[in-house]
């Protein structure tokens, strides 16, 4: 337990993703099985233990301290874990390993699980104590992704990340076969028909279309929804994201129509009458436990495929895209599923064309097109060279900075994430944040420019005078009861600074709500 | 507040818009504000300001505050080693070390059998660059309350030395820079450095050099240290810079090759505050009483009534007056973290 939660510290405090995969690789080589394994789940969110309520948890801690010390305490640290953590009575030295506190927590039933944590807490110190209760209230936040776990685990043992992204998610916590094959043994026999496979992914084509053979690749829409794989086997079905996590729970009636067997890649989007719905209607079916009827009655999921990974009797990955397109269109026109249809082919000669197609889409739920290069296999990861995607332009808007703050790890000394405003009346209203988009150099500049034009300072933040005037691009608008102007961007970013713009000419709130979606 | 101060115990302090003041001895004790006498538990610049007429302070604070303001910045100065008594005005005055920084002092005035105790900043901790904490019995007992949660422990130094070299050994290239104030936490840590076996030059920023060499003449060998400032980047892979806190958050932290930016403050308990003040490596080091010192302290004086200077006050109010001991609140402003 010592160990991981100097790890997980460790993690929480590394903004850099070397130093966070250093880290990760030296506790997987210096940990035993299963506490490292355990660890792993922890981290990728693959661990599933009886969740401890907040306020059962504050009971716990109220029996043990001054409730008003605590109060005050609480009101200090902000945060209930990190307050019971440090507030806990004693400092007990005779830490569980990871793997006992997984095993208790495991066994424990609801009505005892207050006492089996009450009994851990007593045994550790502060550190332990906080990982402990991140643990047993679900959540670590340490700024891991599964991914990049997997990548460490890559980069420890020298195996490659394809292959164990395929043998992931086949293999349970603690993953012992998994790291004894990472260490030089025999690679676990797993069946991965029902198994998560990697997808792949396309790269920006921006500055490299004109070095593309037009004869070479296959165009299709780039829609705008989720991107997912759906796999069906012998009777059992599932839906993943493509970062693996198995969504099926939020989509029966996705599940439902999935009558056949096979693998494939596709968008899943909300469609009706035959129309793309927005992404905002397919944001409401997300991250959903259980769904009613109405909801999937009012924003009807639908399957939209790309690719064709699996027929039921043969792994097609290896086959190039040609081949696998063909498969796939006959395959569907043999199962011919409910609300599943295929993402139609693009025909063009030259790059122009496409150029013309491409400003001419604004179709809801167009996110703009994909070139495939019609003889590459499917690999999962981001390789370069055979996806491209070609995202239409974005939107613009001429916005006023407000505030500045500075960044993290390389980018601590700098201002460098912006707020900015558009004009409401006589008052600018923030409309968004951007911390990309520019160059080093032009963030020295900005930098600078902040330095020289702060009016006023909150800790991090400077406000600034309202001088500057900053283009800012973004993918799309939408309402927002969140925030005072009520709308909210995607994906800003800095696109152009302006020096030569006076502010009193950037955009009103009003020109921007008419670009809402 | 003035009425709550006022009880039926004939005090020998009490609370002034300048801060706490001694009337019979006709003094302040750490003003604010320039005054006609002062008495300064410390050097630290939120208890000696310059501007006063008279200044009495140990020998240390004294040349500290030499180096910090210049030879003009005090009208008189007059120092009063630790220990030894000073009749100023109806009182006796002697200063009882603090064991915050080099020269800190508890301020003890005495008179018709009565003695209060202002303690100013202090610590209980084992620190090599500064005299220990001596507990003075009393009946009024000042005492500070920055850490006065009882979530802050702070633990023993020598693992957070230990955590600190590891990390310099897990990252060989990269460069360790240590967020600390100019006077005090910076010899500390040199010294617990030195002390854990660390025998490499120590980096510095300009602000900590001439107080880390009149350590140096008070005795407190510092080892061997460098100037980070005009350093060429590459020399400073693998090394530990020593520099003021603001500075590491700002421009001059450039010149550093991929640094891990290392807090040393008792704030770096609270993981979520350490993570605001964008720190890699958070060492819990604090030259401040935790929790658990401050109640315990507050026992030994055997202190009827307690004063509480700044911090969390409420707490510690609350805490005082569950035990039957008289707690007050003074609040008083001006007071900063010390870098801490």
């Amino acid at each position: 337990m010592k160990a991981f939660a100097r790890l997980l510290e460790a993690l929480v405090f590394t903004p850099g993703r070397n130093a966070k995969l250093a880290h990760l690789q030296r506790y997987f080589a210096e940990t035993p099985d299963p506490d490292r394994g355990w660890a792993l789940a922890a981290i990728a969110g693959d661990l599933a233990l009886p969740n401890v309520t907040a306020s059962r948890i504050r009971g716990l801690v109220e029996e043990r301290v001054d409730p008003v010390l605590f109060r005050l305490s609480y009101d200090y640290v902000g945060d209930l874990a990190e307050t019971v953590a440090l507030i806990w009575p004693g400092e007990g030295d005779t830490p569980p390993r990871l793997s006992e506190v997984v095993s208790r927590l495991q066994q424990t039933g609801t009505a005892s699980a207050g006492a089996v944590l009450a009994d851990l807490c007593d045994r550790m110190g502060p550190s332990e104590r906080l990982a402990l209760i991140k643990l047993a209230t679900g959540g670590l936040r340490v700024g891991v992704s599964a991914r990049l776990a997997r990548t460490a685990l890559a980069g420890y043992s020298g195996r490659d990340l394809e292959r164990i992204e395929e043998l992931w998610f086949a293999i349970e916590p603690p993953y012992t076969a998994l790291f004894s094959w990472l260490e030089g043994g025999p690679e676990p026999a797993l069946d991965l028909d029902l198994a998560f496979r990697p997808m792949m992914l396309a790269n920006p084509v921006e500055g490299r279309l004109e070095s593309l053979d037009p004869a070479e690749y296959a165009a299709e829409w780039k829609w705008d929804g989720v991107r997912i794989q759906a796999v069906a086997f012998r009777g059992e079905r599932r839906l993943y994201t493509r970062t693996g996590d198995e969504i099926s729970g939020s989509f029966p009636d996705v599940i439902a129509s999935m009558t056949w067997q096979g693998a494939v890649d596709g968008e899943l989007l909300v469609m009706r009458d035959g129309a793309v719905a927005s992404f905002a209607d397919l944001q409401k079916r997300l991250g959903r436990k259980r769904v009613g009827a109405k909801t999937m009655a009012v924003n009807p999921a639908h399957l939209r495929l790309y690719d064709l990974l699996h027929d039921g009797t043969t792994d097609l990955r290896p086959l190039p895209l040609a081949e696998r397109r063909s498969a796939l269109a006959d395959w569907l026109r043999a199962a011919d599923p409910d609300a599943t249809d295929l993402s139609a082919d693009v025909p063009f000669e030259s790059w122009d064309d496409l150029a013309e197609l491409r400003a001419g889409a604004r179709a809801e739920g167009q996110e703009g097109l994909m070139l495939k290069r019609l003889d590459a296999a499917y690999t999962g990861g981001r390789p370069m060279g055979p996806w491209f995607k070609w995202k239409r332009d974005p939107l613009t808007a001429d916005c006023v900075i407000l505030y500045a703050q500075r960044g993290h790890g390389k980018r601590s000394s700098f201002y460098s994430d912006y707020t900015f405003g558009a004009w409401n009346g006589a008052d600018l209203v923030p409309v968004g944040k951007a911390y990309s988009g520019f160059t080093d150099a032009e963030l020295r500049e900005l930098d600078a420019w902040v330095r020289n034009n702060t009016v006023e300072r909150y800790g991090p933040v400077r406000a600034v005078k309202s001088d500057l005037v900053v283009e800012v691009a973004f993918d799309a608008l939408q309402r927002s009861t969140r925030h005072k102007s009520g709308i909210a961007m995607r994906f800003p970013r800095i696109k152009r600074i302006r020096w030569d713009k006076p502010a009193g000419e950037a955009d009103t709130l009003r020109s921007l709500q008419a670009l809402l979606g | 507040m003035q009425n709550a101060l006022c009880s039926k115990t004939m005090h020998l302090l009490s609370l002034t818009p300048e801060g706490i003041y001694c009337a019979r001895g006709g003094f302040h004790i750490d003003p604010v504000r320039p005054v006609r006498r002062a008495v300064v538990t410390h050097a630290h610049a939120d208890h000696c300001r310059p501007g006063h007429e008279a200044l009495l302070a140990t020998p240390e604070t004294l040349a500290i505050a030499g180096v910090r303001y210049g030879a003009e910045a005090f009208g008189s100065k007059q120092a009063l080693p630790y220990g030894e008594r000073q009749k100023v005005g109806d009182v006796t005055v002697s200063l009882v070390p603090a064991g915050h920084v080099l020269g800190s002092a508890q301020v003890v005035v005495e008179a018709d059998g009565r003695r209060e105790v202002v303690s100013g900043d202090y610590k209980r901790r084992a620190d090599p660059s500064c005299a220990p904490f001596e507990v003075v019995t009393c009946d009024l007992f000042v005492t500070e309350a920055t850490f006065g949660l009882p979530v802050f422990t702070h633990p023993p130094v020598e693992g957070e030395i230990a955590r600190l070299i590891a990390s310099r050994t897990q990252f060989p290239e990269r460069c360790h820079a240590v967020g600390t104030y100019a006077l005090g936490k910076a010899q500390r840590l040199i010294m617990e450095l030195r002390a854990a076996g660390y025998e490499r030059p120590i980096w510095l920023h300009g602000a900590l050099t001439k107080l880390c060499d009149l350590y140096g003449e008070w005795g407190r060998h510092l080892g061997p240290l460098a100037q980070a400032t005009v350093a060429e980047a590459k020399q400073l892979q693998g090394e530990i810079v020593l520099a003021p806190p603001g500075a590491l958050a700002d421009r001059w932290a450039r010149r550093l090759p991929d640094p891990v930016i290392v807090g040393a403050s008792g704030w770096m308990r609270v993981r979520q505050r350490a993570k605001q003040r964008g720190v890699e490596l958070a060492l819990v080091i604090s030259d401040h009483a935790d929790w658990p010192e401050l109640i315990e302290t507050i026992a030994e004086t055997q202190a009827g009534e307690i004063w509480v200077t700044h911090g969390a006050e409420e707490a510690l109010c609350h805490y005082c007056t569950g035990l039957g001991i008289q707690a007050r609140p003074l609040s008083l402003l001006g007071r900063e973290d010390e870098g801490e």
